[in-house]
């Protein structure tokens, strides 16, 4: 029954008492039973504290009840966001047994508007990767298809709300890990602007470039999140002092004189055939409904292919430099010192013991990032990478500047192929990092963007576009996302189903 | 300048100095900024560095850095930043410390010191900036290492001169200088022996034979906790690297040798060369992510500058022009902000400039001795002082009972007046219960008056006793000059 329904209807059903918070929770934790064991989506779950909260929930009524926007809904965390119970890993054997002594700004504020965290989802380690096989506790898998990766980094947030496991969840996007999870899992993702949520309490990846977001089953579902978690937060000195709109306000009026920009550097033939067409589908239907359709320019994010078919983009080079320096700096704390791994084995001295700890406990692509982020900072090298890439991301991020001026959002695709195959990008780390060719752009230059599905592909696999807009936009973006869904009725996609009947998730062809 | 033999050696010295500033709370987190309690007690998940805890600027910090910056007579720029400086170290929680590069608070200041010589010369401040401290490694057990966090995070500001000094004494004066500074201008209470105050001198020296300079490599030396320790590390490290530079002129130089780390042994009173820090460090530094650049408009810079107190030098001006006190008086007064302000207070009560710089150069340098503190911690109220100076300028009373009623008048809280009354101290100046003291005197010893009176060798010796008889029967109520006159008298009648 829940999958059915969106986050805001169980929240009105839940208030108006046709539902106890108790049953609904319950729904949740029997389906996480069925399910998660193969599906992998969940490192942890909270049967017994939400239970517990949600007992708590039901003893509240009337006019109490209605000052809480997400009451009772049963949310799952991607598990790099600490919490003050359980266990905060990153998905990460250095952080396997961390408990945090805090919980984070965004995840407190849901349980602060009713919500229960049902559970910490599963993740690419530290963030790091575009399909959660770099976790280093388990592989999740596709709701859609089980051979198949539910993107990253949070592909079990992504998952869990496509399988109907948990009513939303929040995941963090430092170069798509939001947005491309969404698309292949076929559910709305929302990167917001950088500094309109809070980022204490979100173990830090990069730090000029992550952001925590909502994943939901549709966009009003996303937008009742967004409503609850932005906004300025003094422990966060990036954090903006800035009103946040009220998002579910007008979300289902249709912004008017709408112009629509398509990237030309977005549409070329790094992009996939099936997904092209979809997006074109997608704005022909915008076309439909008023809006006004041009192409755009964005110079500095434009992706090249090389005779060897290998793809390179600007974009692409300074976000792995900014990402990687800033990683590199801010893993340094795991040393086995302090809190999390220790090394077992004997050793000699200090730097022995850092070397070990980190050795054992971080997985190979963090040590990739946190070698290739430490050279690039390093004395000789500074000037040519590192402040060169801080140089480029100014001129990408005018790019969209210079966009805006002619239209009111962009569409592009998010991912230039839909859910790829398990272990299928896992040998060669530059293939999985040409993933975030069409979303890492944003996190460069601070800007929203909204993931949501378009389509399905032949081998039913979801396909998904981004919708994109200045600063700030975000209200914006989820009136027009909105305005597509309704016409297509591209919402609340189960996994599970396919034309009414029951699919078994199993592959096809 | 040294001269040893044909060779003439330039010490060339310059210094870090760490200052604690003495905020509430730490520099990036609300976490108390206070020594002393029991390990990991002010410590928060931002101190700690913990996963995903950010950094929250004090701005107190910033404004205590900008009064130093501004009273060592460097700029302060209008926009100031944070990077990362990177290398690790157990006591260094996330592994790098936030820190100021290239956008440092303060830029181009200096400060004068007296010279080897005479004279005053300026030791020129390169910068001033602010960065967190790291924690203590406490190394107190035989099978590990325990790290106490609570100095994590708490506010410093570096202060970095150029190589100007060229002795150990310009070191120590130095020092001592910038360890008032900081005090003077309420920064932070600069305690060498609680670590709030820590100075690295990096040392060299230029040495010419034969019109050909030659330079030994810079020697820097950390973790001094005392100024003889300071002074010691100077004076040892010249005869030291004059001494090895002998051995090999041409090897034992700048250019081959480059930067060395010594730490200082109290036992032995050496420098000892300390390999484990030979690593060059490449700090890989950049910006701080987490943290917004700060900008210091000016209104905000300007209001910090007028909220400075006269400071030592502007003080010592005045001392000397407007009041006309001596040197050694000056020196005195401007030891610390405190003892200047009571003085400056009594004065504007009254008190005669000399009498009351006498009394605390005095007296009052004797009982700070006695009570192991400083001149000002005594509790000498500027009413006190001022009524007592202006008795004594007043001869009203001698200078004995001034003595006497400093010390008492500070451990009774009351004024001297009212005690001098109230004990009958002031000085008699009825003529007539003088001579009658005076008659008693001459009565009680004709011997001395007899050889007073035969004018022979031993007249002034005779004379002097009877007067100190006199003085002694008086009880410090009686005045000299008045004494001698009417005795004299007395005696020719």
């Amino acid at each position: 029954m829940s999958i059915r329904l969106s986050a805001l209807e169980l929240r009105d059903s839940l208030v108006r008492g046709e539902l106890s918070v108790k049953e609904l929770v319950q729904d949740y934790l029997d389906r996480i039973t069925e399910l998660d064991s193969h599906l992998d989506a969940f490192n942890s779950v909270f049967a017994e504290r939400s239970i517990d909260k949600a007992r708590e929930l039901d003893k509240l009524r009337g006019a109490d009840v209605n000052r809480y926007p997400l009451f009772g809904l049963p949310i799952a965390v991607k598990d790099n966001l600490c919490t003050s119970y359980g266990h905060t890993t990153c998905s990460s054997r250095i952080l396997a047994d961390f408990q945090a002594p805090y919980t984070a700004t965004a995840v407190a504020r849901l349980e602060d508007a009713g919500a229960v965290i049902i559970g910490k989802a599963n993740m690419d380690e530290f963030a790091m990767g575009s399909s959660t096989e770099n976790s280093a506790f388990k592989t999740t898998r596709n709701p859609w298809n089980p051979a198949h990766v539910p993107g990253g980094s949070s592909g079990g947030p992504a998952a869990a709300v496509s399988a109907g496991l948990c009513a939303a969840a929040l995941g963090s996007d430092t170069g798509g890990s939001i947005r491309q999870p969404a698309a292949f899992c076929g559910i709305v993702g929302l990167k917001p602007t950088y500094g309109r949520v809070s980022r204490y309490g979100l173990v830090a990846y990069g730090s000029s470039l992550d952001q925590i977001g909502p994943l939901a089953r549709d966009t009003t579902d996303c937008a009742l999140l967004a409503g609850v978690i932005a906004g300025y937060d003094p422990a966060d000195s990036t954090s903006v002092n800035a009103d946040v709109p009220d998002y579910l306000g007008k979300i289902n009026e249709p912004p008017s004189n709408l112009t629509i920009g398509l990237p030309e550097e977005f549409y070329t033939d790094a992009l996939n055939s099936e997904i092209r067409k979809s997006l074109e589908d997608a704005s022909s239907i915008f076309s439909s409904l008023g809006a006004k359709i041009i192409q755009v320019h964005l110079p500095h994010s434009r992706i090249d292919i090389n005779g060897s078919g290998e793809l390179s983009s600007y974009a692409v080079a300074c976000y792995y430099i900014i990402a990687m320096a800033e990683a590199s700096s801010n893993l340094s704390r795991y040393d086995g010192v302090h809190y999390g791994y220790r090394t077992d084995a004997k050793v000699e001295d200090i730097v022995d013991l850092y070397s070990k700890s980190r050795s054992e406990g971080f997985g190979e692509e963090v040590k990739r990032r946190i070698m290739l982020g430490t050279y690039t900072l390093s004395s000789g090298y500074y000037d040519a990478y590192y402040l060169k890439a801080l140089k480029v991301r100014r001129l990408i991020k005018s790019d969209f500047d210079r966009a805006f001026k002619d239209c009111d959002i962009l569409l592009c695709p998010v991912s230039p192929t839909t859910a790829f195959r398990l272990g299928e990008k896992t040998l060669d780390p530059l293939s999985m990092y040409l993933q975030d060719i069409y979303t890492l752009s944003l996190n460069l230059s601070g800007l929203p963007g909204l993931a949501l599905p378009c389509g399905i592909s032949k081998s039913r696999l979801p396909i998904g576009m981004q919708l994109i807009g200045p600063v700030f936009s975000e209200e914006k973006l989820f009136r027009a996302a909105r305005m597509f869904e309704r016409e297509t009725g591209l919402s609340r996609l189960d996994p599970y189903r396919m034309n009414g009947e029951k699919v078994n998730g199993e592959e096809n062809s | 300048m040294i001269e040893r033999g044909k060779d003439k050696i330039k010490p060339v010295i310059g210094m870090e100095i760490h200052a604690q500033l003495a905020t509430e709370s730490k520099l990036f987190c609300r976490c108390v900024n206070r020594f002393g309690d029991p390990p990991n007690t002010n410590i928060c998940p931002v101190c700690m560095g913990l996963p995903g805890a950010l950094p929250v600027l004090n701005l107190r910090a910033v404004e205590l850095g900008i009064r130093v910056g501004l009273a060592l007579n460097c700029r302060a720029p209008d926009v100031t930043k944070w990077d990362r400086k990177s290398y690790y170290y157990p006591d260094l929680p996330k592994n790098y410390q936030i820190s100021q590069f290239d956008s440092p608070l303060c830029v181009n200041g200096y400060m004068e010191i007296p010279e080897e010589g005479g004279g005053v010369k300026k030791v020129r401040i390169i910068r001033a900036h602010l960065e967190e401290d790291a924690g203590k490694n406490i190394h107190d057990y035989p099978s590990h290492t325990c790290v106490d966090l609570n100095r994590a995070g708490v506010p410093l500001l570096e202060i970095v001169s150029e190589p100007d000094m060229n002795s150990a004494g310009e070191v120590l004066y130095y020092a001592k200088m910038m360890q008032r500074l900081v005090r003077w201008v309420s920064a932070g209470d600069a305690n060498m022996e609680m670590g709030q105050i820590r100075f690295e001198p990096n040392i060299n020296l230029h040495i010419t034979r034969n019109e050909k300079i030659y330079k030994t490599p810079i020697v820097e030396v950390k973790n001094l906790n005392s100024f003889r320790s300071l002074e010691a590390t100077v004076e040892y490290e010249i005869e030291r690297q004059y001494d090895e530079w002998l051995e090999d002129p041409a090897a034992y130089t700048l250019e081959a040798l480059g930067k060395q780390n010594r730490g200082f042994d109290v036992n032995s009173g050496m420098t000892v060369y300390q390999r484990e820090k030979e690593e060059a460090h490449d700090y890989r530094y950049f910006p701080e992510p987490d943290l917004t650049p700060v900008e210091i408009g000016a209104e905000w810079r300007e209001s910090i500058r007028l909220s400075l107190p006269e400071l030592p030098m502007e003080r010592e001006k005045r001392y000397k022009l407007d009041l006309r006190l001596n040197d050694r008086k000056i020196q005195m007064l401007i030891q610390d902000k405190a003892l200047g302000d009571l003085f400056d207070g009594s004065v504007s009560l009254g008190a005669p400039p000399g009498t009351a710089a006498n009394l605390l150069s005095g007296k009052g340098a004797a009982l700070a001795n006695l009570n192991n503190c400083r001149i000002s911690d005594l509790g000498i109220k500027p009413d006190q002082l001022a009524e007592l100076s202006k008795m004594l300028s007043e001869s009203k009373i001698v200078s004995t009972t001034a003595s006497e009623l400093f010390e008492r008048m500070i451990a009774e809280n009351h004024s001297p007046m009212d005690i001098a009354r109230k004990e009958n101290l002031l000085i008699q100046r009825d003529p007539g219960v003088l001579e009658h003291w005076i008659d008693e005197v001459i009565d009680e010893n004709p011997g001395a008056k007899e050889e007073v009176l035969s004018g022979g060798k031993k007249q002034d010796k005779a004379f002097g006793f009877l007067m100190g008889k006199v003085m002694q029967k008086s009880r410090g109520r009686s005045e000299p000059g008045e004494v001698q006159r009417l005795l004299k008298a007395r005696l020719i009648e």
